[in-house]
């Protein structure tokens, strides 16, 4: 909750700067601001996101002077860095590897807002600056990942440019100006390097207005309850915080350098590492990891409705699952914040997290093929009888199917098949999809109105001493 | 600690899915450039491997620069009539590391036995004559790339029947499986089960990406796994004298070509594991420090 | 309770028990920065030249191609060299005179490297291209102009060099450098830089 500044310049250079510029005294009162006491790991995510950025942004900038932007270079030049440049590898696989870690920290960090209800007043506004970093993330790691100029990335950004090329009306000419040309080319992958380079500020510059906005009401806390008395329910951040942040920032480090150092290709794809191709398509285009979520909801709408394409209600789809974030803070009618208070709520978010992980299954995996398989394959013979009427006739014996192939005369072109019969990737995305806007549109708003929630505790405080079990009265502990 | 159950299953589950998530991913897969990962998913063939397994896959796994050499020669004779490896240069084969490096040459330019071999690549390099500014080509250097027999792509699919030789730089990044892929497919030239028709200049290979179904005339849940590819079987005829005296037999050509260019693939992975070795041990010692501060900084703080 | 502020101070007189703690603070912070610090340097390492821009440092001139009275010119790394063939005339303006009395002393034959066979070839000339004055690539015989003492004229600020690539007069305040080079055969040179 911000407040008067209490800083106190002390020698006469700070006394001088104070006057000027007061940079000294910005960084002490942040320094000094009253952080509830009770928070816990999962409140450290967001420290552990910004060195994030700063390791992109750093090496990022390295690589830059390394890597060329030209569709004949680009790949000889990634691989030069990767053998020529002195820890060219290093820094390229802190940068490609940073970009996961990046991912994975933001959806525990959104997973977490979620959980506590740090999106709900008087938060809105931290929240939806935080979808937008989001979003400028997504659109930021998009266009890195080109950059390499591997078989996935061309192809990828070939699906996700038609893609914009379906919206009606402007469709074509963002994607034609996203372009640069009539396909991806040259001058897409110039213009993509020059926003990749780019974009990372923005987001810089959207994570100071959030933390400008998280310092107006303070932090929110694991139980929900806002701080009542700034001298019982808070300490200072530095040094509480800073160390503890300092300490969770090191553990995911240690991840971070696992993956670097020794399986710095298990969340990318082999075919990335064949030069692009633009007249020979993968077997199966794939974004990275942490855009198969949204992957898997943009294939799991298959049918039209009324004069709506297919593939138009796929992308609404994609996009609304990341617009829905926008207004979570409305959607959610409860007045208790924290789902440690409701027990309901706090199961449906479980099924929720797991929808969102299964969602990312569906999109590394052909929406055709199964989950698992109901029965052992049988053969299926295709055929036009005698009418013109197309059939279907299963067999499990082959010789039995042959038999009845060769019966058949010529003109009904018959054809064998193996039938494979189980649940479709395709089935579990629509399902899971559901639930992920269900979640939003039914359960949330729901929720709020008929869940009795578990009494809250007076105050930080008073749930602090509850759990450590001194009573609530007596003076705290040996201050 | 309320949440704490719930918090471990969740990063359990993440951690697994940063794994799964590349195995479950599709058949031919991407993924797992170098680490060991096996072909994952049900259908197709589990990948050979050699009598030893990988060692350089390992955490600590070092490249054995005999069987490098060996593996090189095996790439000069047999595979560079039609296979380039332009992301590489003759004096990578000379760092610290590589099949040739000599202590004596800090510099792999001016090792010898890179400069030879270099000299041997005879009319690969185009260049300018300096006199009649004609094109011409020469020699290669130290500092040449390993430029591929073909001018270009459009020579090299006339040459090949259409069909591209791809260059060999990061093979073993660009197919699930690596080195194991490679091996598997130097060992992967069976004959065609009976039923199976095999068109003329193709040959079946256990182990190549594809599908068998349209010319398979059996049961097509039977179909025999692997795929079609224009390239005949290299080593067939091949019968590289091995410098340190190996026996030469056809496995022991395509072990020690798969393992070659695996370190063409990711030379630096000796190096980034060693770098892995001080690092984290580091970081934990850190992590230690930082928790006694924090638990020294708390200690009179109820919370 | 906790105030604002760093340390809290310990109840009962534990000074060793809050030395202790500092130490730790201090042992953490220590060790942090030494970590900072090796992950910098490979990030100010990268900027050294990669591996092929260091393999593109050396080049193979053949002297028998330069003709007599002039130069060839060859760029290595970006950076001039001048081969020059000299006339007998030439070669003994570069033997003759007292050396000792110029701006930079050197003898002619101290400026030449020998060939395998241990014989100068005092016939050819290797110098560096860049007058070491403010860098101007001085001219020379091809150019038409080989200033007052034979050799070489930068035209920039009137640097004037002779048949040994001496600096004779001018601002420029020392020789021509010579290049690391060798013979490899009695016509051809390797320059490195």
């Amino acid at each position: 909750m911000s407040g008067p500044s209490t800083y106190e310049p002390k020698s006469g250079f700070t006394k001088w700067m104070d006057e000027r510029l007061p940079i000294i005294r910005f960084g002490g009162d942040l320094m000094d601001f009253p952080t509830p006491k009770n928070l816990n790991y999962w409140w450290t995510f967001g420290g552990i996101l910004a060195v994030c950025l700063a390791i992109q942004i750093v090496s990022g900038i390295v690589l830059a002077m390394h890597y060329v932007a030209n569709t004949q270079m680009a790949f000889a030049s990634v691989e030069r860095i990767m053998r020529d440049v002195d820890f060219g590898w290093l820094i390229r696989n802190i940068h490609a590897n940073g970009a996961s870690m990046f991912f994975l920290a933001v959806y525990i960090h959104m997973f977490r807002g979620m959980y506590y209800g740090s999106y709900k007043a008087p938060r809105e506004v931290i929240w939806i600056l935080g979808v937008v970093i989001y979003l400028l993330m997504m659109a930021t790691a998009f266009m890195g990942y080109v950059l390499p100029w591997g078989q996935m990335s061309f192809h990828g950004s070939a699906v996700i440019t038609n893609l914009i090329g379906t919206i009606p009306l402007v469709g074509d000419t963002v994607k034609t100006y996203l372009m640069g040309g009539p396909a991806i080319g040259d001058p897409t992958l110039n213009r993509f390097f020059s926003l990749h380079y780019l974009m990372p500020f923005v987001i810089a510059g959207v994570v100071v207005l959030h933390i400008w906005a998280l310092h107006v009401p303070g932090n929110n806390n694991p139980t929900g309850v806002s701080v009542k008395d700034v001298k019982k329910d808070t300490v200072p951040f530095h040094p509480y915080y800073t160390v503890k942040d300092g300490f969770a920032i090191i553990l995911f480090l240690i991840m971070f350098a696992a993956f670097v150092f020794f399986f710095p290709n298990a969340l990318g794809h082999a075919d990335n590492s064949i030069e692009a191709n633009p007249l020979q398509t993968p077997a199966h285009i794939v974004p990275e990891w942490y855009l198969l979520p949204f992957y898997a909801i943009l294939r799991a709408i298959t049918f039209d409705i009324g004069p709506i394409p297919a593939k138009l209600l796929g992308v609404i789809a994609m996009f609304g699952a990341i617009g829905i974030l926008f207004v979570l803070p409305w959607l959610d009618t409860s007045k208790v914040r924290s789902m440690r208070y409701r027990p309901v709520a706090r199961s449906v978010f479980v099924v929720f997290v797991f929808a969102c992980v299964g969602l990312g299954f569906c999109g590394a995996n052909d929406p055709d093929k199964l989950v698992f398989k109901t029965q052992a394959d049988t053969l299926a013979l295709t055929y036009n009888d005698t009418n013109g009427h197309p059939q279907r006739e299963v067999f499990d014996d082959y010789n039995a199917a042959r038999a009845k192939m060769s019966n058949l005369p010529p003109t009904a072109g018959a054809a064998l098949e193996i039938n494979s019969v189980g649940f479709k990737w395709l089935w579990l995305s629509q399902i899971l999809g559901a639930i992920y806007f269900l979640y939003f549109l039914l359960f949330l708003p729901l929720l709020g109105v008929i869940e009795k929630p578990k009494p809250r505790p007076a105050s930080i405080a008073d749930s602090v001493r509850k759990k450590h079990g001194s009573a609530p009265a007596a003076a705290v502990a040996a201050e | 600690m309320r949440l704490a159950k719930l918090a471990l299953a969740g990063l359990a589950a993440l951690a697994v899915s940063a794994i799964a998530i590349p195995a479950l991913a599709q058949e031919h897969g991407p993924a797992a450039g170098g680490e060991a990962e096996h072909a994952a998913s049900g259908g197709e063939h589990h990948l050979l491997e050699p009598k030893g397994g990988w060692p350089h896959e390992d955490y600590f796994g070092t490249f054995d620069q005999n069987q490098l050499q060996r593996g090189f020669k095996v790439y000069q004779e047999v595979c560079s009539a039609c296979h380039g490896m332009k992301l590489l240069s003759f004096r990578n084969l000379g760092e610290q590391g590589g099949p040739f490096y000599d202590a004596r040459y800090p510099n792999p330019n001016d090792n010898p036995v890179v400069k030879q071999i270099a000299a041997t690549f005879v009319n690969q390099i185009p260049s300018i004559d300096p006199d009649s500014g004609d094109p011409v080509k020469m020699p290669a250097k130290t500092s040449d790339r390993i430029l591929g027999p073909y001018a270009n792509d459009i020579a090299a699919r006339v040459l090949n029947g259409g069909a591209l030789p791809p260059d060999l730089s990061v093979i073993t990044k660009a197919r699930h499986g690596g080195a194991g892929y490679v091996y598997s497919l130097m060992e992967g030239y069976v004959a065609p089960p009976a039923g199976l028709t095999v068109a003329a200049g193709q040959h079946y290979n256990a182990y190549f990406g594809g599908d068998t179904a349209a010319s398979w005339a059996g049961d097509p849940r039977l179909k025999p796994p692997g795929g079609f590819l224009a390239m005949a079987w290299p080593l067939e005829n091949a019968n590289v004298t091995f410098d340190d005296g190996t026996p030469t037999t056809k496995e022991q050509m395509a072990h020690d070509v798969s393992v070659f260019l695996a370190w063409a693939g990711d030379p630096k992975a000796v190096a980034r594991k060693q770098m892995g070795t001080a690092v984290i041990p580091f970081l934990i010692l850190l992590s230690i420090l930082v928790f006694l501060s924090y638990k020294a900084i708390w200690r009179n703080v109820e919370h | 309770m906790s105030e604002h502020g760093s340390k809290t101070a310990p109840a009962a007189g534990v000074h060793a028990g809050e030395t202790r703690r500092d130490f730790i603070h201090i042992a953490a912070a220590t060790v942090t920065a030494g970590g900072v610090a090796a992950v910098a340097w490979p990030f100010v390492q990268q900027l050294a030249p990669a591996g092929d821009t260091r393999a593109l440092s050396s080049a193979d001139v053949d002297v028998s191609k330069v003709p007599l009275g002039s130069e060839i010119r060859v760029l290595i790394g970006g950076q001039p060299f001048f081969i020059r063939h000299r006339t007998p005339a030439e070669i003994a303006s570069a033997e003759a005179g007292d050396t000792a009395q110029l701006r930079d002393p050197a003898t002619d034959d101290s400026r030449l490297v020998k060939m395998q066979d241990g014989n100068l070839n005092r016939a050819i000339l290797v110098t560096s291209g860049t007058c070491t004055h403010l860098g101007c690539v001085p001219v020379g015989p091809a150019q038409g102009s080989v200033g007052e003492f034979g050799g070489w004229y930068c035209p920039c600020h009137g640097s004037h060099y002779d048949t040994s690539g001496r600096i004779r007069k001018g601002p420029a305040p020392k020789n021509l450098a010579i290049p690391k080079y060798e013979y490899t055969s009695p016509s051809m040179i390797k320059i490195s830089l």
